[in-house]
């Protein structure tokens, strides 16, 4: 399927190829991959220590590693999961370290016990003939012209929305559907359960759509 | 099945992550409600819009020293 050039990665770029670039030292190679990741590697060291100069110091480290590691790469996962879970055990160390407060372990469960997708004055309540169905459904969009939904505007809000979510969500639907990663490698590169990755990105989603919801307008349909 | 369950489980759904008795309740619910099919269009369209979004380009912190540090590692081999 082509992709037009400005797209997010989404499948990895030739890792064999990338591994013998670089272990042939070719340093636009190196930096690119650099280029392509650091955004990410940033923010995720940035949740696990306590400053952005502390978070840069873990990126630098990391690449260290990366480069002392490459040899041993074998491809088991792909490259750029393999540099992220540097990355994080890294930024684990060194947070250990700073003596965070805070377990490891927490920084990607869920905040909260449970967020419902949708608000529960959407649906029908108890009682009602039909309850928990649609009370206020949801609009279609199939009317909202595809120029729009792609304009500035519309991406800025998703883009804003993104931003907006606690780190740990933000995170995970950066990485799955901004950048295109698997879950598998979301799993792997963050150390986290196929299910604790779901909830997140479930969460995350939930209010992308609901920012957009907003945005849109919202026929008041009755079901 | 009603709507404030289907779309707690809209993610699992696209992720095929449910067994297969859910999905055919999920499908089913769905070919008989308008709301939680356009629910789940817009939740597809939240998404591709996402992967619309080009990752700001931010200053590579330490450019120089990355340099440095890869063309020591390439001396060392």
């Amino acid at each position: 399927m082509p992709e037009t050039p400005e797209r997010a990665e989404t499948a990895p770029v030739d890792d064999r190829a990338l591994v013998r670039a670089l272990r042939n030292g070719e340093e636009l190679v190196f930096m690119g991959l650099v280029e392509r990741l650091q955004p990410t590697m940033l923010r995720i060291a940035l949740m696990y220590v306590q400053s952005r100069a502390v978070a840069e110091e873990v990126v630098q480290e990391a690449w260290l590693g990366v480069l002392k590691g490459l040899d041993g790469f074998e491809g088991r996962s792909s490259l750029r999961t393999w540099i992220l879970r540097i990355l994080v055990n890294t930024a684990k160390t060194r947070g250990v370290r700073e003596s965070r407060s805070v377990p490891f372990s927490s920084l990607w469960w869920p905040d909260s016990e449970s967020e419902p997708a949708v608000e529960p004055g959407r649906f029908r309540p108890a009682g009602d003939p039909w309850p928990n169905h649609w009370l206020d459904a949801p609009a279609s969009w199939d009317t909202v012209p595809e120029e729009r939904l792609l304009s500035n505007e519309v991406l800025g809000l998703v883009r804003e929305a993104i931003e907006a979510l606690p780190p740990n969500q933000r995170e995970v639907i950066r990485l799955r559907d901004v950048l295109g990663w698997s879950s598998a490698e979301v799993c792997e590169a963050l150390d986290i359960g196929e299910t604790n990755q779901r909830v997140l990105l479930h969460r995350a989603r939930s209010k992308v759509r609901r920012a957009l919801e907003g945005y849109l307008g919202q026929e008041r349909v009755s079901a | 099945m009603a709507c404030a369950e289907l779309v707690e489980l809209v993610t699992a759904y696209l992720e095929g992550a449910l067994s297969p008795e859910e999905r055919l309740r999920l499908e089913r619910h769905l070919s008989a409600c308008d709301g939680c099919t356009r629910y789940l269009e817009q939740m597809r369209t939240t998404i591709r819009l996402s992967g619309m979004l080009t990752e700001e380009a931010i200053p590579v912190e330490g450019r120089a020293e990355l340099l440095r540090v890869f063309r020591a590692w390439k001396g060392e081999r």
